[in-house]
């Protein structure tokens, strides 16, 4: 019983293995820096444009405008990063469909990966935001007897965020993986389909709430947006 | 251990590896084409309104140069229909000073041919009557006019009454010149010696007379002497008998 794409090892030297993790991560970026290449290399700024180039638009207008209910104000500095976070583990868990894929956000390594740069990414933003003192001095709010509270809460929800993500991803495969030896036919496409929806709320989950991290770090002497709870 | 440390650091490298490609290859051009046509719809907007206001703009120009053609229009047919008006007045007025004019001169014609042809008449029917007079008393009496107009005057001469004998001898005997006698024709000189004769006996004195012969004096004979008249003439008959022509002819 493997919990882990992390066992399955294709080549190793010394500390450098190549492990399935790895290499459908590639396989991963793969498609969709070749996705959207082909379909932003003939970009029409017209009225009429292709399927494909409505379709990119949408997604990434729809980002934006969730980034944007958050409550971060210049959505555009945070697209990059927390889009990413959003289409790498949608992707990742759509691609379960096809037979013999093992999702990468399914290793604890990938999502533990993700989870830090979440960790890092939200003091980046802040100190770019509000210069290191104002970013160093949120720990200390309300009162500095806050600060060990405020970095054990910061290293927790970095962990929490890591094991939810495997945990859920982890778990889909998994039973897919035992009731395909009980009941073969039926009932695993009925829980590949339930995990698909549960790797999709997965992974606005997970972006989400990168998203609050951020706002919450940088948003902190702002005055919060009309109408935005 | 579920946790590969080198797998962690790698999918780092990877996740950051992503999201620079992904900047680099997705959001960057999709936002990018987003935005101009963003920018391009709104300068079609921009556009469209500017062009609005222009079109209305030009409307009311167009419908205040056609109020005004109109208004022109107006006021040229007003002043066309006064100038034909006057014209036609000036036309009738000429037309009806031209008929005038005709009708004068037709009347003025009428008149003057209705006057020669009253002349024509009279002296014709002087020469008739003449003619007639003449041809009847050869006729009847085997006498000539010119006889019988001498007796006749002859006959006036003896039978002339007191107070004209009397102013008559006066003017003989106040004017030394010689009295007229004067015909319409020449007189015969035996009918002159029979004046002679009947004027020496009626005035007993010699009368010195010069004849003479005029057509004025129509159809008949006269003396004259010193502004005294006696004579005979067919003036009269003639009178009459064209005062019932002309009768006859109006009431035609």
């Amino acid at each position: 019983m493997r919990l882990s794409p992390d066992e399955i090892i294709f080549w190793e030297y010394g500390l450098i293995k190549l492990n399935a993790t790895i290499v459908f991560t590639w396989a991963l970026m793969l498609v969709l820096v070749v996705g959207s290449l082909l379909v932003t290399r003939k970009l029409s700024r017209d009225l009429t444009r292709s399927r494909w180039q409505n379709l990119l638009e949408i997604l990434v207008t729809g980002i934006e405008k969730q980034i944007a209910e958050v409550g971060l104000s210049d959505v555009r500095t945070y697209l990059g990063f927390l889009g990413t976070l959003f289409l790498f583990v949608a992707s990742a868990s759509l691609a379960t469909i096809i037979p013999g894929y093992e999702p990468p956000t399914g290793s604890l390594s990938t999502t533990t990966a993700l989870a830090l740069c979440v960790l890092v990414a939200v003091p980046f933003f802040g100190i770019a935001d509000q210069g290191l003192g104002g970013y160093l001095k949120s720990y200390m709010e309300p009162t500095f007897m806050m600060l060990p509270f405020n970095i054990i809460s910061e290293v927790s929800r970095t962990l929490a965020l890591a094991v939810r993500l495997f945990g859920n991803m982890m778990s889909g495969a998994m039973i897919i993986a035992i009731l395909l030896t009980i009941t073969p036919f039926l009932f695993p496409i009925l829980m590949t389909a339930l995990g698909l929806l549960t790797g999709m709320v997965q992974a606005y989950i997970f972006s989400i709430l990168a998203a609050v991290y951020i706002a919450a770090a940088t948003q902190t002497r702002k005055p919060k947006p009309a109408a935005k709870p | 251990m579920l946790i590969d440390w080198f797998t962690v650091g790698a999918q780092v490298i990877n996740f950051l590896v992503l999201v620079w490609l992904l900047k680099r290859f997705l959001y960057r051009p999709i936002l990018d084409a987003i935005d101009a046509r963003e920018q391009r719809i709104a300068a079609e907007l921009a556009d469209a309104d500017a062009k609005r206001a222009e079109a209305k703009q030009e409307r009311e120009t167009f419908q205040q140069k056609n109020q005004a053609f109109d208004e022109q229009r107006a006021t040229l047919l007003a002043e066309a229909t006064d100038a034909a008006k006057a014209e036609r007045q000036r036309l009738l007025d000429e037309a009806r000073q031209a008929a005038d004019a005709l009708r004068d001169k037709r009347q003025e014609a009428l008149r003057q041919e209705a006057e020669q042809l009253n002349q024509a008449l009279s002296s014709r029917t002087q020469r008739e009557v003449f003619a007639i007079a003449r041809k009847t008393l050869t006729d009847l009496a085997g006498a000539s006019l010119e006889e019988r107009l001498v007796a006749v005057f002859i006959e006036r001469l003896r039978t002339m009454d007191g107070e004209a004998h009397a102013l008559f001898a006066e003017a003989l005997k106040a004017n030394s010149d010689p009295v007229r006698v004067r015909s319409a024709f020449e007189l015969p000189p035996a009918q002159r010696e029979r004046i002679q004769a009947a004027l020496n006996g009626t005035f007993e004195t010699e009368v010195s007379v010069q004849f003479d012969a005029g057509p004025d004096l129509v159809g008949g004979i006269e003396l004259t002497a010193n502004g005294q008249r006696i004579g005979w003439s067919i003036q009269d008959y003639l009178g009459s008998l064209e005062q019932s022509v002309t009768e006859l002819l109006s009431g035609s």
